[in-house]
Formats: C-alpha cells, sequence, structure tokens
C-alpha cells in the first residue's frame, strides 16, 4: 500500500541565532534575523523521503502556517524531497497568536482533505517548545499518534514504531492512518542540494487561508511578559565534601 | 624577458610616435557638463566626440587612459539581477553556507593535503562543479553575479577547496562554454557539471610562466588530416593528477596565404582516455594543499580533430579570453576570505584584555580593524561591479579584471597579515585557524597571471588606447579645416588646464551629496591621470613599453583610481536607499578617497620628478650589481 504523507514544516528563528528580546518584553526580535527550517521538522520531511524511496509512499505534501516567508521553508522541502506545497498564510497579530491549537486544526483539515494516511510533524518547534501539535492532530483526527519516533518501521497497514521515552527505548504498533513525530535521532536529514532547489522552483505551492479551512485562529493565549532568562550566577569553589555538603544543606538542596 | 610577452610586442606597434604626437586636453570638461544636463542617462553621452575614430569603448579603465570619464558601467551601483535571478540566489546562498560551515572541514583538508571524500561527494551533490554550465546541460546556469555570490561562501570557508571547484569551472572547461561547439558542449558539459569528471587548464610549462606565448608543448596534424599529435609536458597544473578532461594549448605549424609555416598556439580539448596522458605525483604547496597540483605529460597523444577548441593558431586568444573570464571570481571569493578573517580578528579584540581594556579600545588596533574593513569594502565593491558589467553584457572588461584581481589579493594578504597581528601569538598557532588561510592566500599574488605581470597589462593596454586617441587627434590635425570642432574642442581644454581655469572632471553629479568632497578628490585624480599618461607618451613614446617603473606607478594609480569609483558609487546608493548601514560605508569611503587620491598624486609625481628618476637609476643599478655578484654585496660589518 503506497501512503500519501503529510509533513509539517514550520519556519522558526535559526538555531544558531543568539535570540534578543524585543524592547517591550512582548517577544522576541524577529526582523532581519535568520530563519530556517524548524529541525525535528527537517526530520520529519527527511522520514518521509525515505519512506517514499522505499517505495512505501506515493506522495509527499508539505504545510506550512505562517507569513510569507513560510514559503522558503517551503521551498527547503520541496528541494529535500516533498512534491508539493501548501501555505496556510497567517500574519501580524494572528500569527503571534497562533498556537498548537490552531494548527493543530488546520493539519487535521488538511489531512482529511488531502485524504493521507500518514501525518509526520517534528514532536516541537525550537522557538515554542510546545510539543503539543502532534498529540492535538491525532485527537482531532482521532487516529493513534506514534510520538517521539527513533525508528519507523511501516508494513502494510501497520507501523512498529520505536519511541524514545524517559525511561528508555518503547516499540509500538500503530494502524494507519496515524500521527507520528520525528525525535532527533530518527535520521540525518539532507542537505537541500542547488540542482534540487533548482527544480524545486518548478514544484507547485498552492495557498490557502484558516478560513478556507474553517479554522478560528484568534488567540486564546495572551503574552504577558518576554524575558531574557536570569544570567548564571557565578559558582563558588569548596575545598571538600563537607563543605558542599553543608553549602547544598544551606541552599535546602538536601 | 618581459619584451617577450605578446602584447608588449603588440604594442610597440602601436604606441603614438613621440614626435608626431598631438597634445590632447586629458578631460572632456565639457562633455561632462553637458551631462550634467542629462545625468539621467548617463551610459548615452559618456562617450565623447573629443576622441575622433577611437574604438567606442565603455570601460572605465579604458577610458580614464585617455582621459575620459566612461561613467556608464560605473555609476549608479549597477543592479543587473532580475527578481526571479534574485530570488533564485536567495534560496541558494543558506544551504550553501550550511553545507560549508557543517560538512566541510578546511583544517582537516588542508592536513589531508586532498579534499576529503565525503566533502567531493557532497560537492557533486551540491552541483558545484557546474554552477554556469546551462541548466539544459546539467548545470546551474548561473549568471556571473550569482556565481561570484557562491564562490565568496567558498572563498570564506576553505581556498584549497575553491581553487578545486575554480580549476575546474573557472579555466579548466571555460573555453569549452566560451569557444565550444554545440557538439562539443553536449559531449562533455554534463559529465563536467555533475562532477563525475574533473577539468584541468594546461597552460603553464616548465619554461612558460608569465610568458605564455612561447610554450613548447607541439601538436603536429597527422598526414591524413583526422588527428593531431600531441607532445609535451605542463607544469602547476591545478587537478592535474584529478582531471579526465583537460584544456591544453600547444603550438601548431601553420602556413600562411604566402606558403610560410609558422607555429602557433592551438587549443585542445584533450581526454585523458585518449592514451599518452599521465601526471606527476601531487606537489607539496606552501597553501592550497587540499587542491591537486600536478604535472601532466602528454606523450603521442592522439587528438581528433574535432576536439580543436576555437579555430587552428587562436590558441593565445582562448586562453587570454579564459582567463579574463575566469579572473572575476576571485574578487568576490577573497572576499569572502576578507569577511572570515574579520570576523575573527574582531572577535578577538573585543574579548582579549590587557593593560585593563579591551584590546579593541586601542588606536593601534583599531586602525588595524578599521582598514581591514576598509579594504573589504572597497574590494567588494569593484568584484560585484565587475560581474555585473559582465553580465549587462559588457565585452571589454579586462583591464577591470586584472584590477580587481590584483587588489582582491592584496588586500587580503593584508587583511590575513593584520587578523594574525590582532590574534597575537594566537594567531600564529596552527588550531587556531588564521596561518592556513595566510598560506592559502599567498599564491593568490602569483597565479592566473602574477600581479607584475597583471600590472604591466593594465598600464600597456591602457596606454595602447590613450595612443589611439593621441592617433585619432594626429590625423584630425592633418585636415584641420574638416576637424575644426575636435580640435578646437582639445585646444580648449588643453588652453583651460594651462591657465588653470579647468577644474577637472566632475563626478558630483553621480555622487550622493554627503561624498561630494570624496568625489572631488577622485575627479583630481581622474585629472592627473590623464596628464600625466599624456605626459609619459609624449615624452616616452613607444620607449615606454620598457619604463616598468613608471608603468607599475600608473597601474597603481589607475586601481587606486577605479577603486575610488567603485566605492564612491555603492556608497552612493546604500546613502540614496538609507542602508542601515550608509554612514559606515560613508566614512569607509571617505577614508579611502582621501588616501588612495594622495597616493596617486604620489605615484604619478613619481613618474615626472627628477629625484624619483633617480631612484630608479639607483633600484636598476643596485639590482644589476646584486645579479652580477649572485648575492648581496657589501662586506660583513664585521669585515669577519
Amino acid at each position: 500500500m503506497a501512503l500519501r504523507v503529510l509533513v509539517g514544516v514550520k519556519r522558526v528563528i535559526d538555531y544558531a541565532v543568539k535570540i534578543r528580546v524585543k524592547p517591550d518584553n512582548m517577544g522576541v526580535v524577529t526582523e532581519g534575523v535568520k530563519h530556517s527550517m524548524n529541525p525535528f521538522d527537517e526530520i520529519a520531511v527527511e522520514e518521509a523521503v525515505r519512506l517514499r524511496e522505499k517505495k512505501l509512499v506515493k506522495e509527499i505534501i508539505a504545510v506550512s502556517c505562517g507569513p510569507k516567508q513560510s514559503q522558503e521553508t517551503l521551498r527547503t522541502a520541496l528541494a529535500m524531497g516533498v512534491d508539493r506545497g501548501i501555505h496556510v498564510e497567517v500574519s501580524g497579530a494572528e500569527y503571534e497568536g497562533l498556537a498548537p491549537f490552531h494548527v493543530s486544526k488546520i493539519i487535521a483539515k488538511l489531512a482529511q482533505e488531502e485524504d493521507v494516511n500518514l501525518v509526520i510533524l517534528g514532536k516541537q518547534a525550537i522557538d515554542d517548545d510546545c510539543n503539543q501539535t502532534g498529540q492535538m492532530t491525532a485527537a482531532l483526527l482521532d487516529w493513534p499518534q506514534a510520538t517521539f519516533a527513533s525508528e519507523v518501521k511501516v508494513e502494510d497497514s501497520k507501523m512498529e514504531v520505536t519511541r524514545e521515552v524517559d525511561g528508555g527505548l518503547e516499540t509500538i504498533q500503530v494502524s494507519l492512518p496515524a500521527v507520528l513525530t520525528a525525535d532527533l535521532r530518527l535520521n540525518e536529514p539532507r542537505y537541500a542540494t542547488l540542482p534540487n532547489i533548482m527544480k524545486a522552483k518548478k514544484k507547485p505551492i498552492a495557498k490557502k487561508t484558516p478560513s478556507d479551512l474553517g479554522v478560528d485562529v484568534s488567540p486564546r493565549v495572551e503574552t504577558v511578559r518576554v524575558e531574557d532568562p536570569p544570567v548564571r550566577d557565578a559558582g563558588q569553589k569548596v575545598e571538600n565534601v563537607e563543605e558542599l555538603v553543608s553549602k547544598l544543606k544551606e541552599a535546602g538542596f538536601c | 624577458m618581459m619584451k617577450s610577452v605578446r602584447f608588449v610586442n603588440r604594442l610597440q606597434n602601436t604606441i603614438v610616435q613621440k614626435s608626431a604626437a598631438v597634445r590632447p586636453g586629458a578631460v572632456a570638461w565639457n562633455q561632462i557638463q553637458r551631462q550634467k544636463a542629462s545625468a539621467a542617462q548617463p551610459q548615452e553621452t559618456a562617450q565623447t566626440t573629443s576622441a575622433p575614430k577611437s574604438e567606442e569603448t565603455k570601460s572605465f579603465v579604458m577610458g580614464l587612459f585617455k582621459g575620459q570619464v566612461n561613467s556608464g558601467e560605473v555609476f549608479p551601483y549597477p543592479e543587473v539581477m532580475n527578481e526571479e535571478q534574485k530570488a533564485t540566489l536567495e534560496m541558494l546562498v543558506d544551504p550553501t553556507q550550511k553545507f560549508f560551515e557543517e560538512v566541510n572541514d578546511a583544517q582537516k583538508n588542508d592536513t589531508l593535503e586532498k579534499v576529503e571524500d565525503t566533502t567531493m561527494q557532497g560537492l557533486r551533490e551540491m552541483g558545484a562543479f557546474g554552477l554556469q554550465v546551462p541548466t539544459d546541460l546539467g548545470g546551474l546556469g548561473m549568471t556571473n553575479t550569482q556565481y561570484a555570490r557562491l564562490v565568496e561562501i567558498v572563498g570564506e570557508s576553505d581556498l584549497g577547496v575553491g581553487i578545486t571547484l575554480g580549476a575546474h569551472q573557472s579555466i579548466g572547461f571555460k573555453g569549452i562554454i566560451l569557444y565550444g561547439t554545440p557538439e562539443q558542449k553536449e559531449k562533455y558539459l554534463p559529465s563536467l557539471a555533475s562532477g563525475e569528471k574533473m577539468a584541468a587548464f594546461c597552460l603553464t610549462e616548465p619554461a612558460s610562466g608569465s610568458d605564455a606565448s612561447s610554450i613548447r608543448t607541439k601538436a603536429v596534424l597527422s598526414e591524413d588530416g583526422k588527428h593531431f599529435l600531441l607532445n609535451g609536458s605542463k607544469i602547476w597544473i591545478s587537478n592535474g593528477g584529478l582531471a579526465e578532461v583537460f584544456t591544453v594549448f600547444a603550438q601548431t605549424p601553420v602556413t600562411d596565404s604566402e606558403g610560410n609555416t609558422q607555429d602557433k598556439i592551438t587549443a585542445f580539448i584533450v581526454e585523458r582516455s585518449f592514451g599518452g596522458v599521465s601526471n606527476g605525483p601531487p606537489e607539496k604547496k606552501m597553501g592550497i594543499k587540499a587542491s591537486n597540483t600536478a604535472e601532466v605529460y602528454f606523450e603521442d597523444v592522439k587528438i581528433p580533430r574535432e576536439n580543436l577548441l576555437g579555430e587552428v593558431g587562436e590558441g593565445f586568444k582562448v586562453a587570454m579570453m579564459i582567463l579574463n573570464n575566469g579572473r572575476f571570481g576571485m574578487g568576490a571569493a577573497l572576499g569572502g576570505t576578507m569577511k572570515g578573517l574579520i570576523k575573527k580578528a574582531v572577535e578577538h579584540a573585543a574579548g582579549r584584555k590587557q593593560f585593563g581594556g579591551t584590546i579593541d579600545t586601542y588606536g593601534a588596533i583599531q586602525e588595524k580593524l578599521a582598514r581591514m574593513a576598509t579594504l573589504q569594502y572597497v574590494n567588494e565593491s569593484m568584484a560585484y561591479l565587475l560581474c555585473s558589467n559582465m553580465d549587462s553584457g559588457s565585452k571589454e572588461f579586462q583591464l577591470e579584471a586584472a584590477i580587481s584581481k590584483i587588489f582582491a589579493s592584496e588586500a587580503a594578504w593584508f587583511v590575513a597579515d593584520e587578523a594574525i597581528q590582532i590574534c597575537g601569538g594566537m594567531g600564529y598557532m596552527k588550531d587556531f585557524g588564521l596561518e592556513r588561510v595566510m598560506r592559502d592566500l599567498r599564491i593568490f599574488r602569483i597565479f592566473e597571471g602574477t600581479n607584475d605581470i597583471l600590472r604591466l597589462f593594465v598600464s600597456l593596454t591602457g596606454l595602447q588606447s590613450a595612443g589611439k586617441h593621441l592617433q585619432g587627434l594626429q590625423k584630425a590635425m592633418r585636415n584641420p579645416a574638416g576637424n575644426i570642432g575636435v580640435i578646437m574642442d582639445e585646444a580648449n581644454k588643453r588652453a583651460k588646464r594651462m591657465v588653470g581655469l579647468n577644474s577637472g572632471p566632475s563626478l558630483n553629479q553621480y555622487v550622493h551629496p554627503d561624498l561630494q568632497e570624496s568625489a572631488t578628490k577622485a575627479a583630481t585624480s581622474i585629472e592627473e591621470f590623464g596628464v600625466a599618461v599624456e605626459g609619459l607618451l609624449v615624452k616616452h613614446g613607444k620607449k615606454v613599453v620598457d619604463k616598468q617603473f613608471f608603468l607599475w606607478r600608473v597601474a597603481d594609480a589607475s586601481i587606486d583610481i577605479y577603486s575610488m569609483v567603485a566605492t564612491l558609487s555603492r556608497a552612493s546608493r546604500s546613502l540614496s536607499e538609507n542602508a542601515p548601514a550608509a554612514e559606515h560605508e560613508k566614512q569607509i569611503c571617505q577614508l579611502w578617497c582621501s588616501e588612495a587620491s594622495e597616493r596617486v598624486t604620489r605615484n604619478l609625481k613619481a613618474i615626472r620628478s627628477s629625484e624619483s628618476a633617480a631612484n630608479f637609476g639607483r633600484l636598476a643599478s643596485i639590482s644589476q650589481q646584486l645579479v652580477q655578484n649572485g648575492a648581496t654585496v657589501p662586506e660583513h660589518p664585521l669585515k669577519c
């Protein structure tokens, strides 16, 4: 059975950028800052492309919710081997308030519209670290979920997934259709090569809005304040174990 | 030795005779005034009529030698990419950067003395071997500007990889792109673009370096006329040990219409698989160790006739075209190198505490950092001006390309040297990564035309065109009645200059108001340059080709002037667009124009002053005595 896969790709501030908080403490500086695809989403795309290379997948569709520049992220996905893209344009204040609650609704709706059997998402985005979209999408679709995947085997209409859990590795079997979220060790994503980037220019990107999909994206969460993490205080050197223990006691750690 | 360089020979025939020279004015002052009225389209009016019958040239530097301001190619700062080309380039920059940051390991390549296999494979997949090959033949079809932007990333990361890629596509198979027949292109370009096969450019021989026309490798047509038999050896061939496809230059006997047979250079496409092609071991080098350099031997290699590249006997032209066309990438690549060096130096200076403050707060370090940034900016301004001009169809960019190569290689050397100086002992350590860059950089002043030869090339080509300009006036003088306008123009300018009425050419109409003072300095330099060139030609006539002490200084002055103009143009654009760094760029531009114009004055004065003449005499004499003695001449101060 050849699957149809939907992959979510989020445009985030590049992992190498030093994040700066806006002077009004209501967010971080994004203008003029390098953005790239959320690294976990890259892993998700890579997994989809590998499944297709194994002839298990027929078509891969990538979706990105965000401002106009999200198309660049979609182009990267297309250059990595995705067949076509869907850009759900959300910008301005709506984009600032966009949360997993909205995105999972959008993805669930698209999964139905596009009649896919598998949704692959990154386990979380490196900007908000929510780690919710995959789970919510599965709930909305009422599909099984296999999160934090570090190995995936597809057989017929089932999928065997090794999950990274706190205690070690857990292997589960889910039946398709299902939602999969990619963990760090699932694979090493390929580079978008220049010839593939050029070819990707010709691949289609469809444009949609949340209202096209019947999704209300009005914010449900209000940001009160954004702050830099506190600067780490200088440490102290201790002479011996007794001193260490007494210091820990003083601080209430033991 | 220099006299045998072919362009010098050509020059001797064309430089105007001293006795017959007419003194033209150097500057088309009134034309400039006219231009002011229609400054919106400077291209249309830049050509002055005061150079009768001289060849049309849009080249700024070529015009400079004739005392003209050809503003069309330099003002305003060109933007040649269309929206789509720009968008494509934007998509390619990040992945290329990422590849070089995460996959390529410059230090490791340097130690291994080869580009790591995984990197090579990655580069093939990236499409890096066929950036400018047309898309229908498997390449990326990039313009010169797009190519330059990507090699800038390579230059920042690893010059050894840069040479491997450059020797392949910038010169190795450039000849096939420029002169190849459709069949040759179809046959060779796809496998070269994919990196499945590597290419190399084979010109240099043991006895033939800068004097390229003296090569001895020979190709003789077989009796049945079906193939050439190639014999000879080439040295210092980049990719020589890796290449499958070679662009080879060899002497072939050519019989002219009068039946005289003479050896002339012809270019060929040679495949290793033809048989008889072998190479020596990789050379041990100071830098760019990751790139392969080897001797290549040709022993009775049978080249099919259809592998002629260009016409029989046209090989010298083919070689020069390839080199002229390949040179532009160097300015951009070394711009990237300088950026990387500056980043390291700044990081160190801002973090290193001595005498109670970080060293970036001390003037000694500030001067170094500021000069490094200035050279980087000036170089970048010229490099992208050059490839923009090439992309918009300029045919005459060889002087600008030579200047950009000279400037980039010397600026990068200075920047590397100062970066190491700022980092002190740390900078000298191998693991810090700067010493490799310095070793890698050294070759850039030597290869693809040494900077010394390129300086003479700039001066002599420029003087040749100035000579033609003078000849044109000379002809006009033979029929004064018919050319009265031309002669009056020149006479006017000359008279104005003599009585100090002529304020020289003006660049003010092209330059942002904040940079008027700098523009005036550049304009004064242009005026001085025209006068000096005229004086040099009038005084020495065709003997000027032997005056290398003068030619060197003329070249330096032209480099300074072109760099001022490029910088003024770019900084003006930034100021008028209110670019975020516009004020910073303004300062750089002001600093550069101030110091460069002083250097121009000094260099040009040296051409006229008797004191300089005496020093040139001393220099020649000291050197001759050294050579006679075979070592330093004076006895030891201790006399033992």
